[in-house]
């Protein structure tokens, strides 16, 4: 078996060999070794993907908008990735984005993982019929998601989730209530001597 | 708290190649922590399936609450003209892996056709590092002759070179199919740098010993004997480093910072005590006298290294007179003033060398510091994007200040480029003006790649985003990264040029194999140089009842 570590050395030596810089290869091995410790195909795509690039390397992404396209034909999902986790503290005040016509959209996801861990809020992905739940980066949810993922998306969702609870308030306070049976009610004399009992807090 | 408020020293002076070049072991090195975190676990020789002539495999195992490590022994007859100590070798006298629990027979099967291939083997998850070695069949054959005939082997010789096996590379961290760090990370024996490195080195070194009483033992049963234990304890595992060692300090920098500090924290807390004690000055004296002696075991061809073991003797010389004359523990913070007199009076080689001396009689200030010399490095991997031009421009002149006066358009300034071997895939430096390949050299040459962003910086507007700065120049991404890396990490950068003419590669392996714990450096060349570990160590049986100090003990 390849270890998360081979795959990390050789997808960043690989990116640097297919025309990205250092500095955004370290981010491609990172991201690599994430989608395959989270189970998703990342060396399959990057593969297929640095392959078609070989020709014409992608432009890199200008701007990110509420909606984003590109004049070239496709957007990269690397570029594209790189610049949203750059800037996820100001595009979580957009609430979601979009992102038309991007090559390999896998390959973005491990990028919107860090960011939903550096904006502390779960990121919701979707395109074609998959749907991706980023989680903190600690795990990503899915359904739907074909071995191989799609070579492009006509559209790739983002959406930022607020913080809640996917409970009711019933739920909780029935659970609650079951806990409650650990614990022991205190005498009055274990009251009196509990810590800061007897003293003045007006000292 | 200090009266003195005593500062950590300034890491523009201490990350330099020079400062890092004179490091030597000390209580924070990797295989002195070993030998305390696992002196009281089970030691065990599971298998000693050898033939006569010291062929087969053997098994060595450490155990604690039903936790097993186990050492896997590979020993095979090699042709001398098959031995070398080269990276490029393809055969080696002995193959090892370190296992993860006790190894099935059909895990042995599976190992031995994979681990003496090495490099082009593939082992599993359950397989911790991987190793190898050859024979210095000088000594080797010289012990196993005079052991066979009943006599102890010559000292002289065995103390000039100091190891009966040398290895040549000790990999770990999921190479070669071995198991990813992640899996085994939270493993709290496990958890100090290099620990499970350090543990098959230490096997090994059983095994040489093992190996050479049975070969002796075959040769002539009615007369051999076996060797003493005196000799043997003296005796280490020799290793020899190419640069594949240089890269690792300058990819890891919380890493690299976390030894760097925590030495760091060391000095400055001994030199903040106000009453030394008299029980630990004479320990550190002792220690002092100790290791003065092994010394003049120091022995190599390297006239740099003369250079610095003379430098060394000659200043050691003077600190004896200082430490006679002007030390007394009625002084008020006498480690202090020690430190400040050394500093202003010896060389680097010698600074360095008191430095760890000093941390000898103080086991509770090392003693939590041995804990932290781990890094969660991916924690520090993201750039926070948000933040303006001006904070960048702001850390440049604050943490790389003697890198950014560095003058980029001479010509020695970028005399050197790093690259990857395509035959064995392990790093190299070469001349820019003599080789080819420089155009695919690897991004190790920070200072140059920092003095060119801080260049960029300077020009761009103060009040733009990282994220903005980074659309239109991400070829200098990896050195941002650095730059707030370093920020947050002041000892995490090497500051000097490691592309410049007068680089001295062996002066990066030298501060990683301190921290090891190696000792007798012999640069070969200015690229690679033998080194000894463990040399005076507890042998397996001695473990329990060993103590700290053993390094000093070695011809004592």
């Amino acid at each position: 078996m390849i270890t998360f570590s081979e795959i990390e050395t050789t997808t960043k030596r690989a990116s640097k060999a297919a025309g990205f810089s250092w500095g955004v290869a370290e981010e491609i091995g990172k991201s690599i070794r994430s989608l395959e410790l989270f189970g998703l195909p990342g060396i399959i795509n990057l593969n297929k993907y640095l392959k078609k690039i070989k020709i014409k390397h992608p432009k890199k992404i200008a701007k990110i908008e509420k909606k984003n396209k590109t004049r070239d034909k496709e957007l990269c999902p690397i570029y594209s990735g790189v610049a949203f986790l750059d800037r996820c503290l100001e595009l979580e005040k957009l609430k979601s984005l979009k992102f038309y016509k991007v090559s390999y959209p896998l390959l973005m996801l491990p990028f919107i993982s860090r960011a939903s861990e550096m904006i502390s809020k779960k990121i919701l992905v979707q395109f074609d019929k998959s749907s991706f739940l980023l989680n903190f980066d600690k795990s990503i949810f899915s359904k739907d998601i074909e071995k191989q993922a799609p070579s492009i998306a006509k559209v790739v969702n983002i959406e930022f989730l607020e913080n809640k609870n996917s409970f009711s308030e019933q739920d909780w306070k029935e659970l609650y209530k079951l806990s409650e049976e650990t614990f022991v009610e205190e005498s009055d004399s274990l009251k009196k001597s509990a810590a800061g009992a007897g003293l003045t807090d007006n000292d | 708290m200090s009266k003195l408020n005593i500062k950590l020293r300034d890491p523009n002076e201490v990350m330099k190649l020079s400062r890092l070049g004179s490091f030597h072991q000390s209580k924070l090195s990797f295989l002195r922590s070993f030998i305390r975190e696992f002196k009281d676990w089970e030691y065990k020789r599971n298998i000693f399936e050898l033939d006569k002539d010291g062929y087969g495999v053997a098994v060595y195992s450490f155990e604690k609450k039903k936790r097993n490590y186990s050492l896997i022994c590979f020993a095979q007859h090699i042709n001398p003209n098959e031995r070398s100590d080269r990276v490029i070798a393809t055969k080696w006298d002995t193959a090892f892996v370190l296992h993860d629990g006790l190894p099935a027979r059909s895990d042995i099967n599976r190992l031995k056709k994979n681990v003496p291939k090495q490099e082009i083997g593939r082992m599993s998850y359950k397989e911790l590092t991987l190793s190898r070695a050859n024979k210095s069949v000088r000594v080797f054959d010289h012990v196993v002759n005079s052991l066979s005939e009943g006599n102890q082997p010559d000292r002289n010789l065995l103390n000039k070179v100091g190891y009966l096996y040398r290895t040549t590379a000790v990999y770990g961290s999921g190479k070669f199919g071995l198991a990813d760090r992640f899996r085994i990370k939270n493993r709290k024996e496990v958890y100090g740098p290099f620990r499970l490195e350090m543990m098959l080195v230490y096997l090994v070194r059983q095994f040489t010993f093992d190996q050479v009483n049975h070969i002796a033992k075959n040769k002539n049963p009615n007369k051999a004997v076996q060797l003493d234990e005196n000799i043997a304890r003296n005796l280490g595992i020799g290793n020899s480093t190419g640069l594949g060692m240089a890269p690792f300090i300058v990819n890891h920098p919380t890493l690299l910072h976390k030894w760097i500090y925590n030495r760091e924290k060391a000095l400055k807390e001994i030199r903040s005590i106000e009453v030394v004690n008299n029980d630990e000055f004479n320990f550190f004296k002792d220690c002092l006298t100790k290791s003065k002696k092994i010394i003049d075991t120091w022995l190599t061809d390297s006239e740099y290294q003369n250079k610095k073991i003379n430098s060394l003797k000659s200043d050691l010389v003077k600190f004896d007179v200082f430490l006679e004359k002007n030390c007394s523990i009625k002084t008020k913070y006498l480690w202090n003033e020690i430190y400040l007199w050394v500093e202003k009076n010896l060389k680097e080689e010698c600074i360095e060398y008191i430095v760890s001396m000093m941390m000898e009689p103080h086991d509770k200030i090392i003693d939590p510091l041995i804990n932290n010399m781990s890094s969660e490095e991916e924690q520090y991997f993201s750039i926070p994007g948000h933040r303006k031009i001006s904070d960048l421009k702001t850390i440049l002149e604050k943490k790389y200040q003697s890198i950014i006066k560095i003058n980029f358009k001479e010509k020695n300034s970028i005399a050197n480029f790093w690259f990857i071997s395509k035959n064995k895939e392990e790093p190299r430096v070469a001349n820019r003006y003599e080789e080819q390949g420089a155009e695919l050299e690897q991004p190790l040459a920070i200072a140059r790649d920092i003095k060119q962003l801080y260049e960029r910086i300077l020009k761009a507007n103060q009040s733009e985003t990282i994220a903005d700065f980074l659309l239109n120049n991400d070829d200098l991404r990896h050195v941002v990264r650095r730059a707030f890396i370093a920020d947050k990490f002041p000892y995490s950068e090497i500051q000097d040029n490691t592309i410049g003419a007068s680089l001295m590669p062996i002066d990066m392996l030298r501060l990683k194999l301190s921290f090891f714990g190696a000792v007798k450096f012999d640069p070969r060349s200015d690229k690679w140089l033998r080194i000894n570990m463990y040399q005076g160590a507890p042998l397996s049986h001695e473990l329990k009842n060993s103590d700290d100090t053993w390094i000093y003990n070695s011809l004592n």
